[in-house]
This record gives structure tokens, sequence and C-alpha cells, in this order.
């Protein structure tokens, strides 16, 4: 009895091992994309595109995303935004930010997907892990239907469970997305609970402040940046 | 005519429309020279009068659409430490005001009213202080804000993903 206990603890022990051995390896092939890009730009017709999932989350989340997004040239294409289904507002906010796009490229592509809130402002700890394993639900069938190249995100909840379905696509081996974090601008000391949660896993982590690139030496810092 | 608009974005700070609207404040005002109170009061349970100021011409209201317009036409704003409404204002090139509700614990949104009064961008104050603030400020030591450059940002991305 004890040593099949023992064989079954080995067997998940070994599991676990693999996984992590796995999720180490995805995660240090941030560089693989840029050789991925060159072959494929070198047999293409000589552009190359990048399709980005977008994650908006509300308000203020909103309209610091939609300034990163503007400053992008047109190789960013198609451009998949993830809102809430609860958010009315970032949806008119996006599309008036791509319609002024529109006029200097009309080849460009946006599309916008709705999944469940991760979480609400002021909601409980313990039942916004509920609702994130709901968005997961949600997340991981949206992301692998997409594949998207990059997912960029700023901080509200809903990024957590896709980053994960992203960061799920590679553990898989079925695609390396490069995951890209930009700090809110409001946060200076302290990082928001979404970043201390995807500063492990994210390929590019950008912060606004000089205090927390000193905290967090992996952290990107450009200055202000929206 | 030298307007203040003061603006406490979606929340409630009835302490700060109380003490902006009180004889004593709007005194200060005039004396600076301020003729117009511009404000938004948000959720607040406050919302003053048209005619209950003698020293300054008041207007008020809940909530906008845009703020823009409010914000363009202002030679001064007072606003609470909101993030959006700090940048919005610094954005515009406009001499801003920070009044903390000091009851409310654990605001994030400090630590960005902090950093640009610590930068200064902005000045700072309580509702207790906001009298004395108004009286001896000196608005021509305040900083221009330069805006953030998602320019850069774009070039790194550019670079680090192999694009053009």
């Amino acid at each position: 009895m004890v040593g099949l206990l023992l064989v079954g603890l080995g067997g998940l022990l070994a599991l676990v091992l693999v996984v992590l051995v796995r999720v180490s390896l995805v995660l240090r092939a941030g560089s693989r994309l840029q050789q991925q890009r060159r072959r494929r730009r070198s047999t293409d017709t000589g552009s190359v595109s990048v399709s980005v999932l977008v994650v908006a989350g509300s308000g203020g989340h909103t309209s610091e995303m939609l300034r990163l997004m503007d400053s992008l040239s047109p190789s960013y294409s198609p451009r998949h935004y993830v809102i809430a289904d609860t958010d009315r507002m970032s949806e008119d906010k996006i599309c008036s930010s791509e319609r002024s796009r529109r006029q200097e490229n009309s080849e460009d592509q946006f599309f916008i997907h709705r999944i469940p809130r991760s979480r609400e402002v002021l909601q409980s700890w313990s039942s916004s892990i509920f609702s994130t394993l709901r968005a997961l639900r949600f997340s991981i069938p949206l992301v692998f239907r997409l594949r998207p190249d990059v997912v960029l995100c700023n901080g509200p909840g809903t990024c957590v469970p896709l980053c994960v379905a992203a960061l799920l696509l590679g553990i898989l081996g079925m695609k390396k997305v490069v995951l890209v974090y930009v700090e809110s601008i409001c946060r200076v000391q302290n990082l928001s609970l979404t970043g201390k949660i995807l500063y492990p896993i994210t390929d590019y982590f950008f912060v606004q402040w000089a205090c927390l690139r000193d905290k967090y030496p992996r952290s990107i810092f450009l200055g202000r940046i929206v | 005519m030298k307007t203040v608009f003061v603006t406490v974005g979606t929340t409630c700070f009835d302490e700060l429309i109380e003490c902006i609207t009180s004889a004593e404040v709007t005194q200060v005002l005039r004396a600076r020279g301020y003729e117009r109170l511009v404000l938004q009061v948000g959720r607040g349970s406050f919302l003053p009068d048209t005619d209950s100021c003698s020293h300054i011409s008041l207007e008020a209201y809940r909530f906008k659409a845009s703020i823009a317009e409010d914000i363009q036409q202002a030679d001064l704003i007072i606003s609470h430490a909101g993030a959006g409404s700090c940048l919005e204002a610094l954005s515009a090139g406009k001499p801003l005001l920070v009044v903390v509700n000091d009851k409310l614990m654990d605001n994030h949104q400090l630590e960005l009213a902090q950093q640009l009064h610590a930068d200064s961008h902005l000045l700072y104050c309580t509702c207790s202080s906001l009298t004395e603030t108004l009286r001896t400020m000196d608005l021509s030591n305040l900083q221009p804000f330069e805006p953030g450059q998602p320019k850069n940002f774009a070039n790194f991305l550019d670079k680090a993903l192999g694009v053009r």
C-alpha cells in the first residue's frame, strides 16, 4: 500500500518536473520568434505582419492601451481586442481609435471579442479566483483559435487568464506567443496585482517609473510611454 | 473671465465641494483674480446652488460626457487625486492643485499624484490646508509636464520582434 503511494507520488513529481522544464523552456524562447520572423520574411513577399491580441480593460487602462496601439505601425495586423462583457465604454473608444487609423491604411484589420470579466472593482479575492477560472474557460478557446503572435496587455484582471492561455499554447508546443505587459503609469512604487502575477511569465515587462525598474530588474524602463 | 475648474471624477468628495464653496475660500479665489468657479461634483450628495455664492460666479454639475472643454477654459484646475483627472489636466498644460481626500485609506492612485508633486508638476494639499495653499501658491514654480513617448515603446517592440 505504502509502495503504491510512493510510486504514485513519484509519478506525480516527475510530471510536475516535466511541466516545469517545459514552462521554463517556453519562457526562454522569446528570441526564437524573431528568428521565425526573419525566416518567414525571406520567403514571403518581404512585408512582415504581426497578429496582436490586445487586452483592453476598463476606463484608464483602455485609454493607456490605445495610446500604445496608436504608435504601432500597420505591420501589427490583424489586431484582436478583447474586452470584458460588462464594459460598454471601451468598445466606443476602440472603434474611434481604429477609425482614425483606417484613414492612413485601408488594409488594416481589427476585431473585438468579449469575455467574462475576471474581477470587478472591489470584488473579494476569494470570489475573484472563481471568476478568473470562469474567464479562463473562455480565454483558452479564444486564444487557441486566434493564435496571435503577440499578447499585449496593461493591467486589468482579464490579462491573467488570457496570458495563461497564451502560455499554454507554448507549453503544448503549438505556438510560442510573445507576452508583452505595460504597467500603468499610475503605478509608481508598487506593481498592480496583475503586474505581480504576470511579471515572471511575460517576455517583455515595461514599467514607467524608475522606482519600479530598480525594484524589478527584469523590467524594461523607457521613461513614460503613454 | 479667470476660471477655476474643480473636478472629482467619478468619486464623491463632498468635503472638497463644501470647502471650495465656503465664503473663506471663495474670497481668497476672488482676491487672486478668479471670477468664475465651475464644479464637477460626481457622485457627491452636495450639489451647490448657482446663486449660493456672492463672491464668485458659480456653476455646478455632476457628470458630462467630456470635461475636456471645461479643462480648456480653466486657468486653474483643482482635482481629486485620481490618475485620470490629474493626467488630463496636466496634458492640457493647466496649473493643477490636487486635494487629497485623507478620509480615503489605501488609495493607490495617491502614488501618482505624490510622484507628480515630487517632480513639481502639481500642487498638493488636503481640505484643511486648501485655504492656505490657495492664498500662498506660486503657479510659476510648476514644471511643465512633457507627454509620454509611445514611439519609444513601438521602436523597442519593432526591434524585439524583428518587424521592418
